[in-house]
């Protein structure tokens, strides 16, 4: 063959001695072409490192956008369900409430006992079923005392309300605990302490067999409960509920002992209320058969015709944590979409970035082109040169941007500290959402970036590339 | 006069017509001439004559507007797109006036280069590169840029990669061009060396000297061919 005879001579002068280790290797023709489209696409970008860094930094502003806005959303809407389902998700709570008319004066209004037994004898997915009247009242130990909630309830209560057992004023004969079935059948006068009841009404001793004055009776303490931090109030019917100042009574010692009637006496006014029960929360049996959700709501329209047969007044309200959870799912995918479509066009604006550059690009490399197609590129091995080029310049921005993304709790957590530190009061107005949000990285928000920063490297690449691909190769050569 | 076996191309009939603003220029006008295997052929002619274009044709960078040009035994003239990158790869060599390497490439990236567009790159052809940059004399400058080196250097690198898929073809237009004499003397050595060895060479010059040392000069003139003649 007439090309080995360069081979041949050059080898016969002994010149073929090899230095180079790199072309030592053997690749698949395919795969090499691959690598070394690749490598020329990097070659050729840090010719300009100015202009391929600036327009990798659009990419990065976008994606680090997408991946932060995707982790505050998160972070907000986590937040946010966490205190709707720590009002169970599985409950049902049925209020009294007092009615705006005046017709109820003789007889009261509200919840009553019947409509407790009711709802417990007449709906069988009904787990348990939690009667709770709840009063404002003075509480009093020897010269301290403070204003707070008693709330009259049956043992299931802590359970439901999630409250838990604080043993730190366990001492050997007593230990801390809820009150019992016991308490209930006897009408006894125990009662349980919230935290800081018992830390305001005992800095120095255990509460544990003390006799608290509550309005004008005694009651034994047999118990004190952790701290639980406020539930939210959520959509509106819902007060945020507080249980820190509360004292815990057995209900049937309530009614025994104190009864319905509450005469609230203030200067220049006077208000009697009768009310029986001031709440029903309802747990809805766990079935694994049908569809959790559908059969809590099922409950709840069950328990509202049950309650609203027997009564006229609008009395009572009825909320299940349930919808407000469903409600607040419904927001955060309206979150996520509005933010996703914020960072959208952050993105577009880098891609567009991108597709300048590389119109510049391929107008500056005219001759180049028009030298490989004279060495035999086809039009395909233009495009996908330009193309490689940039996805490229998009993935190195999608990589500094997942790297971005990552730091976005450290530092959005560090930011918040340092502005409470230096703009304390300005922060505290800021609602208690945005001072607490913690940023939950999405973790398919990730993968997600890639195949973004791919896409937008393709979309955009794409008419400059094919651009270069169609320039005429003769006039190519020609281009000064 | 020569064998269809040894015939390297035939140009029949070529004809290259240019559209410009509603006006056509007729740059080649009939030009037929053979191509025997292991030729040296010299194109001359005015500015204007159509050398260029003839030269593009050729090099397969172009179609004729009508005509035949044969190599290989297919018609270019009826080749699409790929096909011509096809050909341009694996059947010509160019070297060009001002060398068109491509400046973030080491010499011996440069000499490689075509390799990945005609599909033979392996361990073997890439030995043949470092190969073909000693036998150009360039063998101490294997990782040189082009701007560090002279012009009769850039165009030694240059032929070196038109040698590298081993084409039938060596196209060199006005390779001496921007180069001084005793340059100019060492690439036509080694052009004819290349000749020497069977490979068919066409050169545009205007350069009578150059012209001197081919085999053969075909002068043209308003697209048609005026001169054949045979040293």
């Amino acid at each position: 063959m007439k090309g080995d005879s360069i081979v041949a001579r050059s080898a016969s002068k002994g010149l073929h001695a090899l230095p180079c280790s790199r072309r030592g290797l053997s690749f698949q023709p395919m795969l090499a072409k691959w690598l070394r489209t690749l490598q020329l696409s990097v070659k050729s970008l840090l010719l300009h490192p100015m202009r391929s860094a600036l327009t990798v930094l659009g990419i990065f502003i976008g994606v680090s956008s997408v991946i932060w806005l995707l982790a505050i959303g998160e972070g907000i809407s986590r937040a946010s369900q966490k205190q709707i389902e720590s009002l169970g998700a599985r409950n049902i709570l049925v209020r009294t409430i007092k009615p705006t008319s005046d017709d109820f004066q003789d007889g009261g209004y509200g919840l009553t006992r019947a409509d407790y037994l009711r709802l417990v004898s007449t709906i069988p997915q009904v787990d348990v079923a939690l009667p709770i009247r709840v009063l404002e009242g003075e509480f009093r130990f020897k010269t301290r005392r403070i204003q707070g909630r008693i709330v009259a309830t049956t043992p299931d209560y802590a359970s439901v309300t999630q409250l838990t057992l604080d043993t730190k004023y366990d001492t050997e004969e007593r230990k801390s605990r809820f009150l019992s079935d016991a308490d209930m059948d006897e009408n006894r006068n125990y009662c349980v302490l919230a935290s800081e009841v018992a830390e305001k009404l005992f800095p120095y001793g255990t509460p544990l067999g003390q006799k608290v004055l509550v309005e004008d009776m005694f009651y034994e303490v047999i118990g004190v409960m952790r701290f639980r931090s406020p539930s939210a109030g959520i959509g509106g019917s819902q007060a945020a509920e507080d249980f820190s100042l509360d004292i815990y009574i057995p209900i049937t010692t309530l009614w025994w002992r104190i009864g319905d009637q509450v005469v609230t006496q203030k200067p220049g006014s006077f208000s009697r209320d009768i009310v029986e029960v001031s709440q029903i929360t309802l747990r809805v049996k766990e079935d694994d058969a049908t569809d959790e959700e559908a059969n809590v709501l099922a409950v709840a329209d069950l328990v509202r015709e049950t309650i609203s047969r027997y009564h006229t007044l609008n009395d009572f309200a009825i909320t299940v944590p349930l919808e407000l959870l469903q409600q607040a799912r419904t927001t955060r995918l309206m979150f996520i979409l509005f933010l996703g479509l914020i960072a959208a066009i952050s993105l577009v604006v880098g891609g567009i970035g991108i597709m300048n550059i590389m119109l510049a690009t391929v107008t500056e490399r005219t001759r180049e082109i028009g030298i490989r197609r004279a060495i035999g590129a086809k039009r395909r091995d233009i495009t996908s040169q330009f193309l490689v080029e940039s996805v490229v310049l998009s993935l190195a921005g999608g990589a500094l941007g997942v790297a971005g993304g990552l730091l976005c709790r450290p530092l959005s957590i560090w930011l918040r500290e340092g502005l409470k530190k230096f703009y304390p009061e300005q922060m505290a107005q800021l609602p208690q959402l945005i001072q607490e949000v913690e940023p939950q990285l999405v973790t398919w928000s990730i993968p997600l970036a890639f195949v973004i920063s791919v896409a937008i490297g393709v979309v955009f690449g794409v008419y400059p590339a094919i651009r270069a691909a169609m320039l005429d190769p003769i006039e190519a050569l020609r281009h000064e | 006069m020569f064998a269809t076996e040894t015939l390297a191309a035939s140009i029949r009939e070529l004809h290259k017509h240019y559209h410009l603003g509603g006006e056509t220029v007729r740059a080649l006008q009939g030009v037929t001439f053979d191509l025997p295997e292991g030729d040296y052929v010299s194109i001359m002619g005015p500015s204007g004559s159509g050398k260029s274009t003839l030269l593009n044709l050729l090099g397969c960078l172009d179609r004729p507007t009508s005509g035949e040009f044969i190599l290989g035994g297919r018609d270019v003239a009826r080749m699409n797109d790929d096909e011509l990158a096809e050909t341009r790869a694996t059947r010509i060599g160019f070297v060009f006036q001002s060398f068109n390497l491509l400046s973030y490439l080491t010499v011996v990236e440069n000499i490689e280069q075509p390799l990945y567009y005609s599909g033979r790159l392996n361990r073997l052809a890439r030995r043949r590169c470092v190969e073909l940059a000693e036998m150009v004399g360039l063998g101490q400058r294997l990782d040189h840029r082009p701007t560090q080196l002279s012009g009769g250097q850039q165009q030694r690198v240059a032929i070196a990669r038109s040698l590298v898929n081993d084409p039938r073809f060596i196209l060199a237009d006005e390779p001496t061009g921007n180069l001084d004499s005793a340059t100019t003397v060492e690439i036509l050595d080694l052009l004819q060396n290349l000749n020497e060895e069977g490979r068919t060479i066409i050169l545009v010059t205007h350069e009578p000297e150059v012209a001197n040392r081919t085999k053969r000069t075909i002068m043209l003139k308003d697209g048609q061919v005026v001169m054949d003649e045979r040293r």
